[in-house]
């Protein structure tokens, strides 16, 4: 069965890497802020970190899906004859013959967190609320006779009208209870309305941001093991808490029987927070067959059942008196959300925060769609809404004839402008004059459309970020053996962020030993509770919960060392102990941690250390707490094709503490590459006839490749967040795509004077705006 | 996916002969195109016959000083090859801008001739597509249809040939040469060897059933400067929006002759031939190159989402051509 995945900590030396991403380290030697190379990199090159699909489990049949050929209606008939006659086939599962599941329930669950805890049944009814959802499960000995089998099931519809269009359903626009993470749904400050009808200076803009899909590497996949009435589900999962729970509400069984293993999770972008068909298919199945079952979906139907970001119409107005200054902030949101279940993306909730301005009004209203859900994808709410947001502040900016450093900067706030507090920290200003100048920024023309070079139109653009900390309940645990070697455990995931790397830096600096000394175990339920990836919060959840374990750690040492024979700190006040280069010093005195605990605790120790939500906080509470950048693009425009390509980007970033600048670096390239997609190419496209998403594959979803990332930067500011947590560090996986495609947007525009403000901003809409350059 | 059969042909003419055998057969050669559709169910052959060892992977001088390249020479052999990057440039230059390293090691010539539209529609079992399903109806006409033809289409179908190395060749009148199974060998110009849709789109060439290509001979290097310019969405792996291969003689300021082929706007590699004959022997200027973009795109309809290819395709045009133009230092 299973064997737990370990990995140890290489010895990490410096790699020159901090020559672009400047971070300054305490003097004495640190873990924390070094440059460490990825612990897991070995096992991922080397083909030895195992994924979801690959587990090698004897006996296992796979599973291939069959999703619905329309997206509303009932199945009228559905034969399975020639499916269960087929080669290799072991059992077919419909609505018709699948276990009893509970029912989906209402669009809107009572609590936020209910909605990670539902239950999602699969196959339990006749009726088709979206294209491509699931309507049969073949399961064979191959994945290719289960995919065979499934081609010769014949379903007849009985196909409803369905609504698949935003535009043409504005009228029908309701307002939720609550956004995504609970937010309100409106925030209100002054009177915005008189504001803006008597501003000097106005923008009106409305921008669409359309449909985009996470398309994570990796699949998402199953294998569901059953052991008696014991469930073990080895899934790509960011958060096995929410997968636990779950798959136990729709299965109809205690969550402690269950169990979730996700070592290595092949990218999520949000698209792996709850479960999805995948996984309840596999429960069911192999629960029904007696027999461990796998099921992973194609690229296709990932498009149509693991979620993605709804299309979004949104208004932005702005007041401003003539020297720049913001009387009034609007932004308006109308989104697509599912008729079954709903999603409210917290898309203006940035607004409420970022910049100052005496009247102020956001909102966000839902048109109901026959799609599936959406769900959190990559920075919910700032993705999209500092997209259209930062945009029109660079028109603000042109309309008052101020440089758009100069009108943020003049609207800098000096507390959160909504809620009153003041901000833990905040160096957006700090952000964009670095970048300022170490990009060239006042190389700029701001007249568009005047620089060229041979056949390209060259722009600038820039554009703030600003992203929410956050911190979700976590638990882990540490124990050190006799030999001084630690293991952490905690039930926390690698999503390919650097997790399994910070973690043991974090470990081993506390203690004091080297990295070698230390691994870390993650993607278990059976280990502590963490509150998993997603959120950007990850890295400072578990962080803290593992720097707490430690503390507890070290105490428990100290006070065996203190009153054993043993110990040659027998009698000492121990408060003043130091743990460093693998010993342990006080005052004069000093041990090996492995000596000290061989001679008083041979078994060794353990300990538990966490942290609460932190919305739970006083702290949090007394402060307004975000990550903060500024983000700098270079755009070439063909003038001929309109084609965009990117030439350079910059961010500038401050975020807290930066536990380790190779990993935060990647997290922040990942972010600004997906800024570029969202800005230029990401788009799925939904057919108003069919409701389906048309484009539904990587070569037709179009994200950035290589060849269109240009010469990228990040700097990080020095910062330490002390409300934040103790480790002084803050969420920053999100923060990189913050108003990234909004500085690409207005690179654009620069560029070309043309203002498109339907993403993504591809050569079509700008083709038009292009006058004819002499041969 | 269906269960195939499979083999391994010994020789171009047992392979002919195997396709020719059953009419559920279909040749292999990369596989990167015919395994993806048959993954998604949208090609069904019963057996495959696999040309992808046969001894076709050389590319010979002719006799008549062009080159013959085998129908199993992959995509990035071809572009790599030194006569080929000397004197055929632009097919060199179509050839890199296609796919991605990873399907030009696996893709053959003869593969990358025959692959089929990306019409999305095509590729959903679901819609309605008469290329896929004869007298469905065509999804595309009143869907999304940005990557559609302009040029040579109908109601029947409005998809476009997807490949770039096609319209280099079609640029250079290339011949294709095939074996029939009853041994017979032919030659097929390559404006012969697609067909537009018609009232058949889903018969999409000239060959017979178990008719299998077996090289592409290009005449002599045509005079003249050549280019490929590929119009896409992203820099690197995406089909082309509008793509142009131009050939341009010139002798002092003015045109002697000129080639041109377009992709991205028909179900085959569109040879603008009024575009030609306007340029040739008229001076080499911007109202010249404008007014053979004009001429190129005379017949062009639009569907909705790809009515900005008609003037993407004149304005592509104009500036390769005139890019073309400019003598080598
Ligand atoms: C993601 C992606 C992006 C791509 N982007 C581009 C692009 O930008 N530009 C571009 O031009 N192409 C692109 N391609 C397509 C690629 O070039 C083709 O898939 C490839 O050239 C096909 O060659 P193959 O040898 O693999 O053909 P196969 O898939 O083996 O065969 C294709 C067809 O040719 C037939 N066939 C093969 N050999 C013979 C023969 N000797 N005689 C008769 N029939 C034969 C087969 O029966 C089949 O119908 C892309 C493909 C993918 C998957
Ligand atoms: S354009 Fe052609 S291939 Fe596409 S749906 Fe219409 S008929 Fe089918």
């Amino acid at each position: 069965m299973h064997k737990t995945t370990t990995l140890r900590g290489q010895s990490a030396d410096s790699t020159g890497f901090v020559s672009r991403s400047t971070v300054k380290s305490s003097p004495h030697v640190e873990f924390i802020g070094r440059p460490v190379d990825r612990i897991d990199g070995p096992f991922k090159v080397t083909g030895r970190a195992t994924y979801a699909y690959e587990h090698p489990i004897d006996g296992v049949a796979y599973g291939y899906v069959l999703g619905a050929a329309i997206a509303k209606g009932r199945i009228a008939e559905i034969d399975i004859s020639d499916a269960e006659r087929a080669p290799g086939v072991v059992g077919v599962m419909t609505h018709r013959n699948a276990p009893p599941q509970p029912d989906f329930g209402p669009a809107v669950t009572p609590t936020v967190p209910e909605v990670f805890t539902r239950a999602r049944p699969a196959l339990n009814s006749d009726r088709v609320r979206y294209y491509d959802e699931p309507v049969a499960l073949v399961v064979a000995e191959t994945f290719e006779a289960a995919r065979a089998a499934a081609g010769l099931i014949k379903v007849r519809y009985d196909e409803e009208v369905g609504t698949y269009d935003l535009q043409a359903h504005l009228s029908d626009a309701y307002a939720p209870r609550r956004t995504n993470a609970g937010l309100a749904t409106d925030s209100v400050v002054g009177d915005f309305e008189s504001a803006f009808a008597q501003a000097p200076v106005k923008v009106d803009a409305t921008y669409r941001t359309p449909f985009e899909h996470h398309n994570p590497m990796e699949p998402h996949a199953t294998i569901a093991v059953w052991s008696g009435d014991e469930l073990t589900i080895h899934t790509s999962a960011q958060t096995l808490a929410n997968y636990r729970a779950g798959i136990a509400t729709t299965l109809g069984m205690p969550p402690e029987r269950v169990r979730i293993v996700s070592p290595f999770v092949g990218g999520g972008f949000g698209s792996k927070l709850i479960i999805h068909a995948d996984t309840v298919l596999a429960a069911l199945a192999a629960r029904v067959l007696q027999r461990p079952v796998k099921i992973a979906l194609t690229r296709q139907q990932m498009f149509a059942n693991t979620g993605h970001r709804a299309e979004m119409i949104h208004q932005l107005r702005f007041g401003a008196d003539s020297d720049g200054r913001l009387t009034g902030i609007s932004h308006d949101v109308w989104s697509a959300t599912s008729s079954f279940e709903e999603y409210c993306e917290q898309t203006a909730a940035f607004a409420r925060s970022l910049y100052a301005a005496p009247n102020r009004l956001t909102r966000h209203r839902l048109v109901r769609l026959d799609i599936n859900r959406g769900e959190w994808m990559r920075s919910p709410g700032e993705a999209p809404g500092m997209l259209a947001f930062e945009c029109a502040m660079d028109e603000l900016a042109e309309r008052l004839g101020l440089d758009p450093i100069e009108l943020r900067i003049r609207n800098e706030p000096t507390q959160d402008p909504e809620r009153g507090v003041p901000f833990s920290t905040r160096n957006l200003v700090a952000c964009m004059e670095e970048g300022a100048r170490r990009f060239g920024w006042q190389g700029r023309d701001p007249v568009p459309g005047r620089t060229r070079e041979g056949r390209k139109l060259i722009g600038y653009g820039m554009a703030a970020a600003i992203r929410p900390n956050y911190i979700g309940a976590t638990t882990a645990r540490v124990a050190i053996d006799r030999d001084g070697q630690v293991t952490a455990r905690l039930d926390m995931t690698d999503i390919g962020t650097g997790t399994y790397t910070i973690l043991t830096q974090i470990v081993a600096q506390n203690l004091g030993l080297p990295l070698s000394s230390v691994k870390v175990e993650l993607g278990d339920s059976l280990f502590p509770r963490t509150a998993g990836s997603g959120g950007s919060w990850g890295a400072t959840s578990s962080g803290s919960a593992l720097h707490q374990a430690c503390s507890i750690l070290k105490q428990r040492i100290l006070e065996v060392a203190r009153s054993s024979e043993a110990s040659p700190f027998r009698g000492v006040n121990v408060s003043e102990a130091n743990f460093a280069h693998g010993e342990v010093r006080i005052g004069e005195r000093s041990a090996r941690l492995s000596d000290l605990i061989r001679d008083i605790a041979p078994d060794g120790f353990e300990a538990e250390g966490s942290v609460a939500a932190a919305n739970a906080t006083e702290t949090y509470k007394a402060y307004s707490q975000h990550s903060h950048g500024a983000h700098f693009a270079e755009v070439a425009v063909d003038c001929d094709t309109g084609e965009i390509r990117m030439r350079r980007f910059l961010a500038v970033i401050g975020a807290g503490r930066i536990l380790n600048p190779k990993t935060a670096r990647s997290q922040i390239i990942g972010g600004m590459s997906w800024g570029i997609g969202a800005a230029l190419m990401e788009e799925t496209v939904l057919d108003r006839r069919y409701g389906h998403f048309v484009n539904h594959d990587l070569a037709e979803y179009h994200v950035p490749v290589n060849a269109d990332i240009g010469a990228m930067e990040v700097v990080f500011l020095e910062e330490h967040d002390d409300k934040a947590n103790p480790l002084g560090a803050k969420g920053l996986g999100e923060l990189g795509v913050c108003g990234a495609g909004a500085a690409v947007a207005n690179a654009v525009y620069n560029a070309t004077g043309v203002r498109v403000r339907e993403f993504p901003i591809t050569l079509d809409k700008v083709l038009p705006g292009l006058p004819l350059t002499a041969i | 996916m269906r269960a195939f059969t499979y083999e391994r042909a010994g020789s171009a003419e047992e392979a002919a002969a195997a396709v020719a055998n059953r009419p559920d057969a279909k040749f292999i050669s990369g596989g990167t195109n015919l395994l993806d559709l048959m993954k998604l169910d949208i090609e069904q052959p019963a057996h495959l016959v696999d040309v992808s060892r046969l001894p076709l992977d050389r590319i010979e001088e002719t006799e008549e000083g062009g080159l013959r390249i085998g129908a199993q020479v992959r995509n990035s052999d071809l572009a790599a090859e030194p006569r080929v990057r000397s004197q055929y440039p632009m097919l060199s230059q179509a050839l890199l801008a296609g796919a991605s390293g990873q399907i030009r090691n696996k893709a053959s010539t003869a593969g990358n001739l025959l692959q089929r539209t990306r019409c999305f529609y095509f590729y959903d079992r679901n819609m309605p597509c008469n290329k896929r399903e004869p007298g469905s109806g065509c999804a595309a006409l009143q869907g999304f249809n940005r990557m559609h033809a302009i040029l040579g289409a109908n109601d029947a179908c409005i998809a476009v040939h997807p490949s770039d190395m096609a319209v280099a060749m079609a640029g250079l009148d290339a011949r294709i040469e095939t074996l029939s199974p009853g041994g017979e060998a032919r030659t097929i110009p390559i404006g012969d060897l697609h067909r537009l849709p018609g009232t058949t789109p889903d018969v999409e060439t000239t060959l017979g059933h178990g008719e299998m290509i077996t090289a592409v001979t290009l005449p002599p290097p045509p005079p003249g400067r050549q280019l490929y310019r590929k119009v896409r969405d992203r820099a690197s792996y995406a089909f082309a929006m509008v793509s142009v291969a131009a050939i341009v003689e010139k002798s002092g300021d003015r045109i002697r002759s000129a080639r041109i082929a377009m992709g991205g706007v028909a179900a085959k590699p569109w040879r603008a031939t009024a575009a030609e004959q306007t340029l040739a022997g008229s001076v080499a200027s911007d109202g010249a190159f404008t007014e053979a973009a004009e001429a190129a795109l005379a017949e062009a309809v639009g569907h909705g989402d790809n009515d900005f290819k008609i003037p993407l395709a004149k304005r592509t045009l104009r500036h390769t051509l005139a890019a073309a133009a400019v003598e080598r230092a």
